[in-house]
């Protein structure tokens, strides 16, 4: 019963954003686009992908939490993105933990 | 013990199917093939996946004929490459992962939560749809050649060496997993939102757990596969170079990439099955699960779990040394949770009154049958001996122990189950029981002698073999034809149960869930009013007094 008693939760409120909100997003996309253009120029040896994955991060981070409500919404929904990030992580690190590990030889 | 039956039917002079259910509420095949009602999108399933189960069983056939003598005589051997690669395609795709969620799953869910539907019916139908696309590309698959990487498509073969249809083939897997993914979008969102009053998550039959711990996995885990077919297309077509070594690709990623979605597609097929056997094991044993707590977050725990073990399907294929051992050890953990599972349910049996109905003896076949596959799998599990059994027969009779003698055993056992609940009608009782212990000897008989030839060296996906070999052969294929007489005779005599079964009455097993506590075949809306759950799951004492004041009322 006590998880019914409130038919209306959080999520299901609209939150209204600003307009000068979402145009601080979209200004703040369009000059890191410009950032990662800029830096394409310089060549940072290593760092170069490391840099432009560092940029596409932060953007598709500001995407999700203003365009897409993230920073709104209830733990529900926090939690629902935050699994597919977590399973997209375990993906990564332990393919890497084979590849990082494979010239070491025998155990 | 009681040598009795649970069986409760009402009195036959008088009893009458419901004139309103949600087969007869409209007619017309548009009423069908629109339909928002999961009940009907079950149905459809129910059909559909049956249909494509036998195209699957015909190809095993082919299979194990081939394979009765040493030389390559009844086709040719990319011909038995053709077909043991559609036959795993379609039972795993078209088969195995929607069988329990998408029929059994979609009928049952909304009514155990005590909801009117699915939350969302039109994604479900759309689910239906998608799947009917996949199975039609599959079908153009198999008849412009079909396709021979093998049903994991392992890169560079399927990138570089081979000039099948692997396009298409991947298409039709593309399309079969986000038929997948809206399927286990639904359950999610029902379950989370659409519980009725009382039904907190820990008042849920273990049924609904399983799919929610499955639906996770379909959720997060398919998009993977759907990436890693598209880049194999697209390594196909403009080479990009992502798997393909002659253009700078490395194919142990493809490895990685598929095998991250694969294995956890092994409890996305299994999870739900498991659930099914909780809710017969309770019902006919007249038990609540023991452990209910421990059992509900096994099947979380193997959701879990199953995304960090990937890499034991890849311990001979070149990977690190040390990622092995870790890959290996985090193996040996699943075993953790399915034991739980396992010794759970037979302490539900312990002391209750059991009782032998179909249901029941398809779910002690699984019982056994899935033990067997599971240890197996430790023997697979550990890096040492994986490398003499791996690529092996032992492989092949592992997972069947898992995917037959479990999953098919657990499908057969819901279907039986729920059969009454669907159609309004009892299967005939004696032949099914009959069914159910051909299907285990001929299981046993067809995929015992592999774990034997897979230990003396016979190599799986080769048309020929050594002649010292046959004798074994020779068994496993007798032991396939019995078993497909175990899988015929259910669509003949549940095909008869529609018309002449006898009346099944609302709860023919009185079991307590709430599914069973409303009209067989039931309303399109599920139930007359919202249900209120005031009991715990399994609760046989409540339903005993339910069953008291029904009488004292008439």
């Amino acid at each position: 019963m006590s998880q019914h008693a409130e038919p209306h939760s959080r999520e299901a409120e609209l939150h209204i954003v600003s307009p000068k909100v979402y145009v601080a997003v979209a200004l703040s996309l369009l000059a890191l686009t410009a950032a990662t253009c800029a830096i394409s120029y310089i060549d940072l040896g290593v760092f170069n992908a490391v840099v432009a994955l560092a940029i596409a991060v932060i953007k598709a981070s500001l995407v999700v939490l203003f365009f897409m409500h993230m920073k709104y919404s209830s733990r529900l929904i926090k939690l629902t993105a935050f699994a597919g990030l977590f399973v997209f992580l375990t993906l990564i690190s332990m393919t890497m933990a084979d590849y990082i590990s494979r010239a070491w030889g025998r155990w | 013990m009681s040598s009795a039956t649970i069986v409760n039917l009402p009195d036959p002079s008088t009893a009458r199917i419901p004139k309103m259910n949600f087969l007869t509420r409209e007619n017309g095949l548009l009423s069908w093939l629109l339909t928002g009602d999961h009940k009907r999108i079950a149905t459809l399933y129910l059909i559909s996946i049956t249909f494509f189960f036998f195209i699957g069983g015909a190809l095993a056939g082919l299979i194990r004929l081939e394979l009765l003598t040493p030389q390559s005589d009844l086709m040719a051997a990319d011909t038995y490459n053709k077909v043991f690669t559609m036959h795993g395609l379609i039972m795993i795709f078209l088969f195995l992962v929607p069988s329990v969620p998408a029929t059994i799953g979609n009928f049952v869910i909304p009514m155990m939560v005590g909801a009117k539907d699915l939350a969302l019916p039109k994604i479900n139908l759309l689910s239906w749809y998608l799947y009917i696309l996949a199975g039609g590309v599959m079908i153009y698959t198999m008849m412009v050649g079909g396709v021979d990487t093998g049903w994991t498509f392992t890169a560079p073969l399927s990138t570089h060496y081979l000039n099948t249809n692997v396009i298409s083939a991947g298409l039709a897997v593309f399309i079969a997993g986000f038929s997948s993914i809206f399927t286990g979008l639904n359950f999610i969102v029902t379950i989370h939102k659409m519980r009725c009053p009382g039904m907190t998550w820990f008042r849920l039959p273990l049924f609904v757990w399983a799919n929610y711990a499955a639906s996770i996995l379909m959720v997060l885990g398919t998009p993977v596969l759907a990436i890693t077919l598209v880049l194999v297309i697209l390594e196909r077509t403009i080479h990009i170079g992502v798997f393909d070594p002659a253009y700078g690709g490395d194919p142990l990623l493809f490895q990685h990439l598929f095998w991250f979605y694969s294995h956890p597609a092994v409890y996305i097929m299994i999870l739900p099955g498991m659930g099914v056997i909780s809710e017969v094991i309770s019902t006919f044993s007249r038990k609540r699960v023991f452990g209910y707590t421990a059992v509900a977050f096994s099947s979380v725990a193997i959701a879990v779990f199953g995304f960090f073990v990937w890499a034991h399907h890849m311990f001979i294929m070149g990977i690190s040394n040390y990622a092995a051992l870790v890959f290996s050890l985090l193996t040996m953990l699943v075993a953790v949770p399915s034991a739980i599972k396992i010794f759970n349910w037979a302490f539900t049996l312990y002391k209750g009154s059991i009782t032998f109905e179909t249901p029941m003896l398809y779910a002690i076949g699984f019982m056994g049958l899935f033990t067997i596959g599971g240890m197996t799998g430790i023997f697979l599990g550990a890096t040492g001996t994986d490398i003499h059994l791996t690529e092996t027969y032992f492989v092949v009779a592992h997972f069947h122990f898992v995917m037959v003698g479990g999953m098919l055993m657990a499908f057969l056992a819901g279907i039986h189950f729920w059969w009454p609940k669907w159609t309004g009608r009892m299967y005939p009782e004696k032949i099914s029981q009959f069914a159910a212990v051909v299907t285990y000897i001929g299981f046993n008989l067809t995929f015992f002698p592999q774990f034997i030839l897979g230990m003396l060296g016979m190599p799986r996906r080769y048309a020929a073999y050594p002649p010292q070999f046959q004798v074994l052969n020779v068994f496993s294929t007798a032991g396939a034809t019995v078993l497909g007489v175990g899988y015929l005779l259910p669509v003949l005599y549940l095909t008869w149960s529609l018309r002449y079964g006898a009346i099944a009455g609302s709860n023919p097993w009185q079991a307590t869930g709430l599914e069973w506590q409303t009209q067989s075949p039931p309303l399109t809306e599920n139930f007359t009013e919202i249900p209120i759950m005031d009991h715990e799951a399994y609760d046989y004492e409540w339903l005993e007094r339910q069953q008291a004041k029904e009488v004292a009322s008439v």
